[in-house]
């Protein structure tokens, strides 16, 4: 949240947001091209993002940005952990045990719903579908999809992502 | 020809011969969401090594999706000039061995293969199927998907090889934008994305606008749980959407493309991304395309996750930045719609056919399918099905025989009991009805439709009311908010589902559910509130004994737990 101080952290942050608001490449930039372009680079949307957006954007309002931003649920506004686990719960998933997946993996990372595990770990997301549904019931972890998953098969994907690095790092 | 496109016909038949007949065997691993889920990475990986061990080299390529899911990941190695082998649910071990016989050695294994594509004029190799004569392709007429799995999807060269931009080339030196649309309206072509409109007659609205700025946008935003064929035609063969999209750019003398694809899907988003550039570098998209008069852009828009963004004027909004939400209608998109300009709106698949009716005319279209629907349905089928995939037939095929004959029935020793048909906002189909035509007209009437062309199998283990409560509480949590009936409606169906699945129901509940769903059916702008009601309203239909069972009698709780509760999203539009 906003405090009176700016800290070095703060501006190279905001920084950071202009460079990515100003890099985009295609023709048609819009205040949600703005925003997904933010998230894909700092994985989520900070606070200060809402506010530079409205500013790149000709016209919009931090209003105008809040409503986009808050109607997309791919948006987050607080950064995720550092592995990002997508159970499908689709029908195609559904009909293959997608239940019996998703309580394994929220009972191995302790959450009872989505979000993110307190060590900051693991962020859990449930997907309305994963695209690979001839191979459900489908995970992905950071993107990565595995097909054919058991609720002992995605605890083990699990378990090897809490031994790796954050993608990226 | 044009002198530019010979040019590059040229260049790509060399490419072609390099790949196939070069110095170096060529090895196609099958991609895509669906290779990459089966574990395509892992061995494509493992082939690598093996080929550095043997000391020996070879193209590895991933291609995108032959649509035969059940034998992913699929590989297929071919020696210089020689057969294609292909090598079923490869396995890294599996990977070595395939390098160890057939590039280390340079002999097949029969046993190893699943199928194969002799060499022109050859035998192939004793002891193995055809590809072609395989169950799951024998009886596919492959227009759209021609090229999937075959080709590199990144390799502008490739497509051309094999046919491609020679419909374009057609268009430009011989034929009037008139006539491509004429060519099209008599094709029989109507739209894949769900609403099966006429194409060519969608064309003509646009076509009659005489706006300098009028656009064409090609939905890719396949939110339809189950359907994976809108990312499997993209990921596989991007540039048989490009040329399609261009041509109704040519046909409708539109100024500008659009192609709108969901962020995260990365796949498919890079396969565009690069095909409209190597389109434009190859002078196919720009000004004085091939060196005609006709100038076209192209660009790709991304949109955040909301279903509801597939709709087309909701699409409008998303590409101009802002909530997905619908627009009230009139103004038609043909008279106003993105940026207030002139415009239509095609599915991927839609676009995708436009090469081929333009290569073949009209007429060879009309040819495939069914009187009221021409050419192809790309079905996805999965759920509990022997062989799950992606598969291109020709519309006129019952449903039953599309999955025993196609898909190999059942699972050993269970039955097929319910069918999900076209995405959440289609129904379930019983038994009764299996013996529909794969057809917009004949599926429509059974109360389903085609719609996408997802075709989700469920077996006696399926408790109808769960999955009812699933798709219901698909379209609760995607509903967009603008239209009350549709955001109240379709939570307090949930609401109601979750208690009828724990064995609470209360009487009249199936009553109110009903009344809820006739009030969302007149009371909501689009689609997604005018349908939402229809897996229940299909599941009354041919499983009301199944609602019977929970509401009168309480044989509850149904659903995966023993409480009869199903986890769904919390996360919830403001």
């Amino acid at each position: 949240m906003t405090s009176g101080v700016t800290t070095a952290a703060d501006t190279e942050l905001r920084e950071r947001i202009r460079r990515t608001l100003r890099s985009q490449k295609q023709r048609t930039i819009t205040v949600l091209s703005s925003l997904l372009a933010v998230q894909h680079e700092i994985k989520y949307v900070p606070e200060v993002a809402i506010e530079e957006t409205a500013h790149f954007i000709k016209g919009a309002t931090i209003n105008d940005v809040w409503s986009v931003a808050s109607f997309y649920t791919n948006f987050r506004f607080t950064p995720p952990g550092d592995h990002t686990v997508e159970v499908c719960w689709g029908p195609s998933c559904h009909i293959k045990g997608a239940q019996h997946v998703l309580r394994a993996v929220q009972s191995e990372l302790g959450l009872d719903r989505e979000g993110e595990t307190s060590d900051g770990k693991f962020t859990l997301r449930y997907n309305t579908c994963l695209g690979a549904c001839a191979h459900a019931p489908v995970i992905a972890i950071d993107h990565v999809h595995h097909g054919r998953i058991t609720p002992d098969s995605a605890v083990r994907h699990v378990k090897q992502a809490r031994s790796k690095p954050a993608p990226g790092h | 020809m044009t002198a530019p496109f010979e040019q590059l016909k040229t260049r790509a038949q060399q490419r072609w011969n390099e790949l196939t007949a070069g110095a170096l065997p060529w090895i196609r691993v099958g991609g895509g969401v669906s290779g990459e889920a089966a574990g395509a990475h892992e061995v494509t990986l493992a082939l690598n090594k093996a080929i550095e061990k043997a000391n020996r080299r070879a193209n590895v390529t991933r291609v995108g999706m032959l649509g035969l899911c059940y034998a992913e990941p699929l590989v297929d190695v071919q020696l210089p000039g020689g057969d294609r082998i292909f090598y079923a649910n490869v396995t890294p071990e599996k990977a070595a061995e395939i390098v160890q016989t057939h590039i280390a050695h340079g002999v097949p294994e029969a046993s190893l293969a699943f199928a194969q594509v002799p060499a022109p004029g050859g035998s192939g190799l004793a002891g193995v199927p055809d590809l072609n004569d395989l169950p799951t392709m024998k009886r596919q007429v492959r227009i759209a998907t021609r090229n999937s799995g075959h080709i590199d999807p990144r390799d502008l060269l490739q497509y051309v090889a094999n046919g491609g931009y020679a419909a374009l080339d057609k268009a430009l030196t011989g034929m009037t934008p008139a006539q491509v649309l004429d060519e099209v309206k008599n094709s029989g072509l109507r739209g894949r994305g769900g609403a099966a409109f006429p194409t060519g007659t969608k064309w003509s609205f646009l076509a009659g606008n005489k706006s300098p700025v009028k656009y064409i946008l090609c939905n890719c935003e396949e939110g339809d749980p189950g359907a994976f064929n809108d990312k499997g035609v993209l990921e596989s063969d991007p540039h048989t959407l490009l040329e399609g999209l261009i041509l109704a750019g040519y046909a409708t003398t539109s100024s500008n493309g659009v192609i709108f694809i969901r962020q995260g899907h990365e796949e498919p988003i890079e396969a565009a991304r690069k095909a409209v550039q190597d389109a434009y570098d190859a002078g196919l998209l720009g000004k004085n395309i091939l060196g005609s008069n006709f100038s076209y852009d192209v660009e790709v828009a991304l949109t955040g996750d909301s279903y509801v963004a597939g709709e087309e004027t909701a699409l409008m909004e998303a590409i101009e930045g802002k909530r997905s939400m619908p627009r009230y209608r009139p103004p038609f998109p043909a008279q106003a719609g993105l940026w207030q300009k002139p415009s239509n709106i095609n599915n991927v698949k839609t676009l995708s056919y436009v090469p081929q009716i333009i290569a073949n005319g009209g007429a060879w279209f009309k040819g495939v399918g069914t009187p009221g629907s021409a050419g192809t349905a790309i079905l996805c089928i999965t759920g509990e099905i022997q062989r799950p995939g992606m598969y291109e037939l020709p519309m006129g095929m019952t449903i039953r025989e599309v999955l025993n004959q196609i898909a190999g029935g059942p699972p050993a020793g269970k039955r097929i009991k319910v069918l999900q048909t076209g995405g959440p906002l289609g129904g379930v189909l019983g038994e009764s009805d299996f013996d529909v035509q794969i057809d917009f007209d004949a599926m429509s009437k059974t109360g389903a439709i085609l719609g996408s062309g997802g075709i989700i199998v469920g077996s006696d283990d399926v408790n109808v009311v769960d999955l009812t409560r699933n798709l219901v509480a698909f379209n609760q949590f995607e509903s967009c908010g603008k239209c009350f009936p549709c955001r109240l409606g379709t939570t307090h169906m949930v609401e109601v589902l979750d208690r009828i699945c724990q064995n609470k129901a209360r009487a009249g509940d199936r009553e109110l559910m009903e009344r809820i769903g006739q009030s969302m059916k007149v009371g909501s702008l689009c689609g997604h509130g005018q349908l939402g009601y229809n897996p229940i309203l299909s599941a009354f239909k041919y499983f009301a004994a199944e609602f019977d069972e929970l509401v009168k009698d309480h044989k509850g709780p149904v659903g995966a737990f023993a409480d009869g509760t199903m986890i769904v999203p919390t996360r919830t539009r403001p």
